[in-house]
């Protein structure tokens, strides 16, 4: 198994490197080949590896392929943690990858970096599989910092369009601030536990537990608090979780079959597989787990209302995969780690979809992303449009679809976490869950309905282009949609409540949500028809149904609600303004500090006073002392005569 | 007492000399009281039996550098009224120093040397000693080195005086011996083969 | 009795007074260099007493050297000297400052 898992890393690497340096000798035919090939090698290979360790029984394997350093018995290792978690997570990752590769050859068509881009996604599958592969803190750094890098690089794909280099920036500069906390988290970790490898701090997290930490003087913190806090701002920052969240959005100025691998289906979910693989040291803190729910909340609701305000269609689904990640972070916070994972890989499927969907719609609309200026391209873009209208029912959780199992059983495990007591915590986190729903719904049939349905409101000669865009966009739809439609309804038995990810995730018995709703699951029908009695069914359906009267029926209403309510529009519109208070704020302050330990510490104190002040005195000095270099020769004969009679005088009289 | 009374004589003269060579204007006569000094000294040499040391001072400073002193003095036109300006302005500094300097050499000399110092006579020497034979003695044995290094010195002192003085003046004719000497037949005389009678 | 110390004394005399020269005589040259053949016979003196009173001949061996070191340096002295007048017409060291700092 062992080369079957190195295969699985190196192939998307070793396709990154020939199409990014050999690119121009392959062309762009050699180059799509070739990382398909490989990242479907990688897809093969992860299906044989789930299908090993979940038909076949196969065991776990931990593994260390390379030591890369040794310091002070602090092994550095590059080595595998092969679960059930990491084999869904790389069937996930390989299998929507492939999909993009393959989607990529329409969407990219006649850009000019086309290798350059097969080369990047590629890397960027190395990267992902070696962060959810890693069997120690190290490795799975790694790849959160590669994965980031390569978010960089794509955003700022089309480096000559100023907003894309811009969001590419702010991107990465968010995700440090995030990163700053993890390897923060990775430094805890080591201090108490003396170790990177995974199955070592695991088994000392009790330990940790009971140690506490002094970081303000006088105050004491539980050393796991502290630890799983860190590590959650990493997550925070690589999720988009509020406050964190403002790089996402923008990152959608990147190609869309990026936004729908890296911002939706992958990337961003690697916090949420992040925390759930650190679930043996999250149990251990409950103050982490509110600090989980409570940012996992805020983000879903919040968000999800931006998503009504957006013209973009990128943009839209941007707000909706943040409202999303936001409610998988819920899931985490109330111990249903099961549940977040399985709404990730649903997530996986139907977001990707209609990542892919947008795209479609852009190509066939020549990159015009402003939903405004759609509608009515039902007609024209036939399979787009069903693909599309599953993924947006697997979005608000139409029964049936994959979206509605995962949601619903998240919901319902919200509502039955009650050992956060039924405090605060609580209600904020069932209420965002449950009004999300809601938002969800109406902003995604909005989108859906501005689009595909009602008045047809672009120019003729964007008309007369209009037609269904080519197989190798729309076969990657077809092949996403069908998880997206079925998936939950063959896993929710298996991976919720059949003890699927079996050791790899610890949830404590008190926490154990997911183990009571199991205990009134009969199947995955017995689960959609107690689902009907729940609230959340219907609130997806009012979301519809206020869409369709508001976009379709009476498309004057929303107008004039923005003008009687243009406060609350404005603050929407403005995202919460939480870009001016960074770019105002946190940014401009930034350089305000900066200018000031330029200008006064580095400019006038440094090197006013201490470099140039250094030398400026030696020069002053020696403009003094140089008077004493007459250029006369008597006066040096003088100086001999006084120092010897000095001298002579010293010995005698002293 | 004949010893003392010539010591005190010759030791008059020498310091009066020596007045005259830092106290006069004319560096002709300056130069004069050097000599006259240096006579004194040899004077002064002969009393304690130094007789080579005595009579190298006269010949070879006296004869060769002093005169070349002399030489240099009335080679160069020198104002003698302008180098002489500003007489007095260190004088003060300088008295102060020197007097100091007095001050504490003879405190060294007389109230700081131990009694026999102070008592001390010179080393009477054996019958038949010769100053010269007993230096040869130890000057071409012990300090041979610094003999022949010695005589490096003045070899180098001759080049570099040598050196720095001669000056090329442009446009003079001189010989050049040795292109003279190189010189082969054919640079100076070119054979031409030509017929004897004018071709029509 | 003439001894060691009247010899240091004279030798002492002759060296301040040498000192003394070179203040009195800071402006020409030529006077400078007299005022230092002055002084190392001050310290000739020195050392054909200590040479005698020890009766150790190595002193006046020094005498000797220092009486060869010295006729190189009044040579080398006024070579320089000369093409020093010659080049700015005039010994006078006031006017020699270019290398003031």
């Amino acid at each position: 198994m062992h080369g079957i898992h190195l295969t699985i890393v190196l192939a998307p690497l070793f396709a990154a490197i020939i199409a990014g340096l050999f690119g121009r000798q392959i062309g762009r035919a050699g180059s799509h080949w070739l990382t398909i090939l490989a990242v479907g090698l990688s897809f093969a290979l992860s299906i044989l590896v789930l299908k090993h360790l979940y038909w076949d029984g196969g065991q776990i394997e931990n593994y260390t392929v390379y030591t890369w350093a040794v310091s002070d018995g602090l092994h550095m290792n590059v080595g595998f943690l092969i679960d059930r978690l990491t084999a869904l997570m790389m069937a996930v990752v390989t299998f929507v990858s492939l999909m993009v590769h393959i989607y990529t050859i329409g969407y990219m068509t006649d850009d000019p970096g086309y290798q350059r881009f097969y080369s990047y996604i590629s890397l960027f599958t190395f990267s992902m599989l070696m962060l959810v592969m890693a069997n120690n803190f190290l490795q799975l750094f790694f790849g959160w910092e590669a994965v980031g890098l390569v978010s960089y690089l794509l955003i700022g794909f089309w480096l000559k369009k100023e907003t894309a280099i811009f969001a590419g920036l702010k991107a990465f500069l968010v995700n440090r601030v995030g990163d700053f906390g993890f390897i923060l988290g990775i430094a805890g970790v080591v201090m108490f536990a003396g170790s990177l490898d995974y199955a070592t701090v695991f088994a000392a997290a009790g330990a940790i537990a009971s140690q506490s930490i002094e970081i303000i003087p006088g105050r004491e913190w539980n050393a796991m608090t502290v630890i799983c806090i860190l590590l959650f701002i990493g997550a925070m920052g690589k999720s988009a979780q509020a406050p964190l969240h403002v790089w996402l959005p923008d990152s959608m100025e990147g190609p869309t079959p990026i936004s729908a691998l890296i911002h939706a289906a992958t990337m961003v979910t690697a916090g949420i597989f992040m925390v759930a693989r650190m679930s043996p040291l999250f149990e251990l803190s409950e103050t982490a787990l509110a600090v989980v729910v409570t940012i996992g909340a805020i983000t879903a609701f919040s968000m999800g209302l931006l998503g009504i305000v957006q013209n973009d269609i990128k943009r839209v689904i941007a707000y909706s995969t943040l409202s999303q990640l936001g409610y998988m972070t819920v899931a985490l916070g109330v111990s249903a780690y099961s549940a977040a994972i399985f709404h990730l890989m649903t997530h996986a499927f139907f977001k990707a979809l209609l990542f892919l969907a947008a795209g479609s719609v852009i190509i066939a609309m020549h990159h015009e992303q402003d939903i405004r200026k759609m509608g009515g391209l039902k007609k024209y873009l036939p399979i787009t449009y069903w693909t599309a209208l599953i993924a947006t029912l697997a979005l608000v959780g139409f029964p049936g679809t994959s979206g509605f199992f995962s949601k619903d059983a998240l919901i319902e495990a919200v509502s039955e976490s009650h050992w956060h007591g039924q405090g605060p915590v609580y209600w904020i986190a069932y209420l965002s869950v449950l009004l999300g729903v809601f938002v969800t719904a109406l902003y995604s049939f909005r989108m859906f309905f501005l689009v595909f349905h009602g008045e047809e409101k672009m120019d003729k000669e964007t008309k007369s282009h209009l037609q269904e865009t080519s197989w190798v966009v729309t076969v990657p739809l077809i092949l996403l949609a069908i998880p997206s439609a079925v998936i939950g309804w063959f896993t929710i038995g298996p991976v919720l409540f059949a003890d699927y990810f079996g050791d790899s995730i610890v949830v404590a018995a008190n926490h154990d949500v997911l183990a009571y709703l199991g205990q009134s699951f009969h199947g995955s029908a017995g689960f959609m028809l107690h689902a009907l009695l729940g609230p959340a069914v219907y609130l997806a359906a009012a979301g519809a149904g206020t869409a369709w009267y508001l976009y379709l029926k009476r498309p004057e209403l929303p107008q004039l609600w923005r003008q009687k309510m243009s406060g609350l529009y404005d603050l929407l519109d403005n995202k919460y303004y939480f870009d001016d208070l960074y770019i105002k704020g946190f940014a401009a302050g930034g350089r305000r500090v900066g200018q000031f330990l330029w200008q006064t510490v580095d400019v006038l104190v440094i090197d006013g006073m201490l470099v140039h002040g250094t030398a400026n005195t030696i020069g002053r000095l020696a403009g003094v002392l140089r008077q004493l270099q007459t250029g006369y020769l008597y006066h040096y004969a003088f100086a001999m005569f006084i120092g010897l009679v000095s001298f002579l005088g010293w010995l005698l009289w002293f | 007492m004949f010893h003392a009374i010539l010591f005190y004589c010759f030791a008059t003269i020498l310091i009066g000399a020596a007045m005259g060579v830092i106290f006069s204007r004319n560096p002709v006569h300056a130069v004069m009281f050097l000599v006259l000094a240096f006579f004194e000294s040899a004077m002064l040499w002969l009393l304690i039996e130094v007789e080579f040391l005595a009579i190298v001072l006269v010949l070879v400073y006296v004869g060769a550098v002093l005169v070349l002193f002399l030489f240099v003095v009335m080679m160069l036109d020198i104002n003698v009224e302008r180098s002489k300006r500003g007489y007095t302005g260190y004088l003060p500094l300088g008295l102060v120093i020197t007097g100091l300097m007095v001050i504490e050499l003879m405190q060294i000399i007389w109230w700081r040397s131990s009694a026999d110092v102070a008592s001390g006579g010179f080393v009477p020497t054996p019958e038949g000693y010769s100053n010269t034979k007993a230096l040869g003695a130890v000057l071409y044995t012990e300090h041979v080195y610094a003999f022949e290094i010695a005589a490096v010195l003045l070899l180098l002192a001759i080049v570099a005086a040598i050196t720095l003085t001669m000056r090329r003046r442009p446009g003079l004719k001189r010989q050049k011996i040795a292109e003279q000497v190189a010189v082969k037949a054919s640079d100076r005389l070119r054979i031409i083969k030509m017929d004897a009678e004018r071709q029509e | 009795m003439i001894g060691l110390q009247h010899y240091l004394t004279l030798a002492a005399i002759l060296f301040s007074m040498s000192i003394a020269g070179v203040f009195i005589n800071r402006r020409n040259l030529i006077l400078l260099l007299m005022c230092i053949e002055l002084m190392l016979l001050a310290v000739n003196f020195n050392f054909v007493a200590f040479s005698r009173y020890l009766g150790d001949e190595t002193g006046q061996v020094f005498v000797f050297f220092i009486l060869t070191v010295a006729a190189a340096e009044a040579a080398i002295g006024l070579a320089i000297l000369v093409v020093l007048f010659r080049n700015r017409r005039s010994i006078d060291v006031q006017e020699l400052d270019s290398m003031k700092g």
